[in-house]
């Protein structure tokens, strides 16, 4: 068995710290779980900084190393923590390279989990960082597509939004597009939602549907590739955009992109328009494969 | 002593012309966007430029939207400051910036993008990740930002070779400072460990109290007075003008060095305004 996309992270930290002489900064980074077992133990005189509970400037501080140009990375360990780290990265790092041709290359590790915990932390917010100018956004969720989340951003000198997922951390496989001939429906699933879009799709192949799955690996830029047109316009009853995030967000937008580009309609299944509460019956959790499944055949039942 | 006092005047005279055409620019409707005009407070960043020759060092700065002081006080290239006012590419910001956003690479002023207060973080993660010699301005009201606040902390934990420089002019737009808090800068700082200062905006004490910047953070708050609005062309009264008050201290000098730059601004303009 190949490597976890844990061990992968926790090498790309290593070597980023260790070999290219660069910081890691976050909060309660070395205490713990080292971060789900994402980070090597390494110190503050290794790169690893411990910053204070002020998310907002912490935000700053990551920005001033940015504009110094060692490419910091930083670990959000909660992507709804976003909400108050993203506002001087957003405003000020994505846009300096615009304003003042002063790059501030930042590889932001934004940490998605749920599940009993509560209407701030949980899930993913992507689609926070996407209506903004100035910053890329990937969501990995095997060890290949890490290593080539990384090159891509030692590579470039934009603020890359990198959308993780704890539940992928013990994921050693790659995932596959599946595109057929001729298919009934087509699934383009983001971030933790390509498992269980995985799962339903099985299900669905097993009732006699034919069923593409199309990952997707960049949230932004958004590149519909004409291969993936081609599967939708081939797939009779159009197709679906998976989101770990808010329907209304990145889905929404993709599947506008989606429809622009095609002949077909594309759905959207995320999280639904209300706060998630700590109790298993007041959560607000991804798409299970039940329920994609149970859309699906509704709207190949044309009854959405 | 004299001769500092005057190399600190020039710097400031410069600044002040400079302010003072820029408003003549406004009213005439030349500059057609808000200019936050820095006139009345241009001893602070002229004393810390002198001070830094004098030192022999050549500071990162995080500079504040109400900055054209610094920008010229630091060197920053006047006929790109006037191109920035103009909106042209060859601005200093590349016609991006206004009056809020300038910068000039080659003097190390960083940008400010107009979320107040955020060059306090942002300067602070600077330095942490260089360990170099770093200046914060900031103004009285941004200064009170929650972020700005914990990054003043956050260098004090990591005692980094850093100086805030709070321009105080007691008004955030004309919100004075009594309505908005009952507690000063310096005491806040010197509550987080920061060695801290409250000082009027006299270019001698200004100096006096620069001894030794980088050995550990240091805050200076420094009382001024604003002579324009916040933003465009009107002025906040007749108040206390540091400025005339030096150059009278220099007498004939003070005129001349006064007509000086007066004349260098004006043909400045004249020069880029030719320009198509």
């Amino acid at each position: 068995m190949g490597k976890t996309v844990r061990e992968t992270i926790k090498e790309i930290v290593r070597v980023h710290l260790v070999e290219e002489k660069s910081m890691c900064f976050g909060q309660c980074l070395t205490a713990v779980g080292w971060v789900g077992g994402t980070l090597p133990e390494l110190y503050e005189e290794d790169g690893m900084i411990e910053v204070a509970t002020s998310d907002v400037a912490n935000g700053g501080f990551v920005v001033g190393a940015g504009l110094k140009g060692i490419r910091p990375i930083y670990v959000v360990r909660y992507q709804g923590f976003q909400w108050y780290n993203a506002p001087i990265i957003v405003n000020y790092a994505c846009k300096s390279k615009e304003i003042w041709d002063v790059p501030c290359p930042i590889f932001i590790r934004s940490i998605a989990m749920e599940g009993a915990i509560g209407p701030v932390a949980g899930s993913s917010h992507h689609s926070l960082f996407q209506r903004m100018p100035g910053s890329k956004i990937i969501s990995p969720m095997t060890p290949n597509e890490y290593k080539y989340a990384y090159n891509e951003f030692m590579k470039d000198n934009d603020v890359y939004y990198i959308s993780e997922h704890r539940k992928s951390y013990d994921n050693s496989e790659e995932l596959h597009n599946v595109i057929n001939k001729n298919s009934d429906f087509t699934l383009f699933p983001i971030s933790i939602t390509r498992f269980d879009a995985e799962k339903a799709r099985l299900i669905l192949e097993k009732e006699g549907y034919k069923i593409n799955i199309i990952h997707q690996l960049w949230i932004k830029p958004f590149l519909f590739k004409d291969e993936w047109k081609e599967a939708l316009n081939r797939s009779k009853y159009g197709g679906m955009v998976l989101d770990d995030d808010y329907e209304e967000g990145v889905a929404s937008s993709i599947a506008h992109t989606m429809m622009i580009a095609a002949n077909k309609k594309v759905h959207t299944m995320g999280l639904d328009h209300r706060t998630a509460g700590f109790h298993p019956d007041t959560d607000n959790l991804p798409p299970t494969p039940e329920a994609i499944v149970e859309k699906v055949k509704l709207i190949i039942n044309e009854k959405l | 002593m004299k001769d500092l006092r005057l190399e600190i005047f020039k710097k400031a005279s410069l600044c002040r012309n400079f302010e003072l055409e820029l408003f003549n620019k406004v009213q005439e409707k030349i500059i057609k966007f808000p200019v936050y005009l820095s006139a009345g407070q241009e001893f602070i960043a002229s004393t810390i430029a002198v001070k830094m020759n004098e030192i022999g060092v050549r500071p990162d700065i995080f500079i504040q939207h109400r900055g054209h002081s610094t920008y010229l006080a630091f060197g920053g290239d006047i006929f790109q400051l006037i191109d920035e006012m103009l909106g042209r590419k060859s601005g200093c910001s590349f016609g991006m910036g206004g009056s809020a956003s300038i910068q000039s690479k080659e003097k190390n002023i960083y940008g400010h993008d107009g979320l107040m207060g955020n060059q306090v973080p942002i300067g602070v993660g600077a330095c942490f990740a260089s360990k170099l010699p770093t200046i914060v301005f900031v103004g009285d009201s941004a200064a009170e930002e929650d972020y700005s606040l914990s990054a003043i902390g956050w260098a004090s934990t990591k005692k980094l070779p850093i100086l805030f420089i709070v321009e105080d002019n007691n008004l955030s737009i004309l919100t004075e400072k009594k309505v908005r808090r009952n507690w000063e800068m310096h005491d806040v700082a010197n509550g987080m460990k920061v060695k801290s200062f409250n000082i009027p905006d006299d270019p001698m004490l200004i100096h006096k109290h620069l001894e030794n910047s980088f050995d550990e953070p240091l805050l200076l708050n420094i009382n001024t007075i604003r002579k324009f609005w916040h933003a465009g062309a009107g002025t906040d009264g007749e108040n206390f003008d540091r400025y005339e008050d030096e150059m009278k201290f220099f007498g004939d000098e003070g005129k001349q060095i006064d007509e000086y730059n007066k004349n260098l601004v004006l043909e400045a303009w004249v020069k880029q305004l030719g320009k198509q």
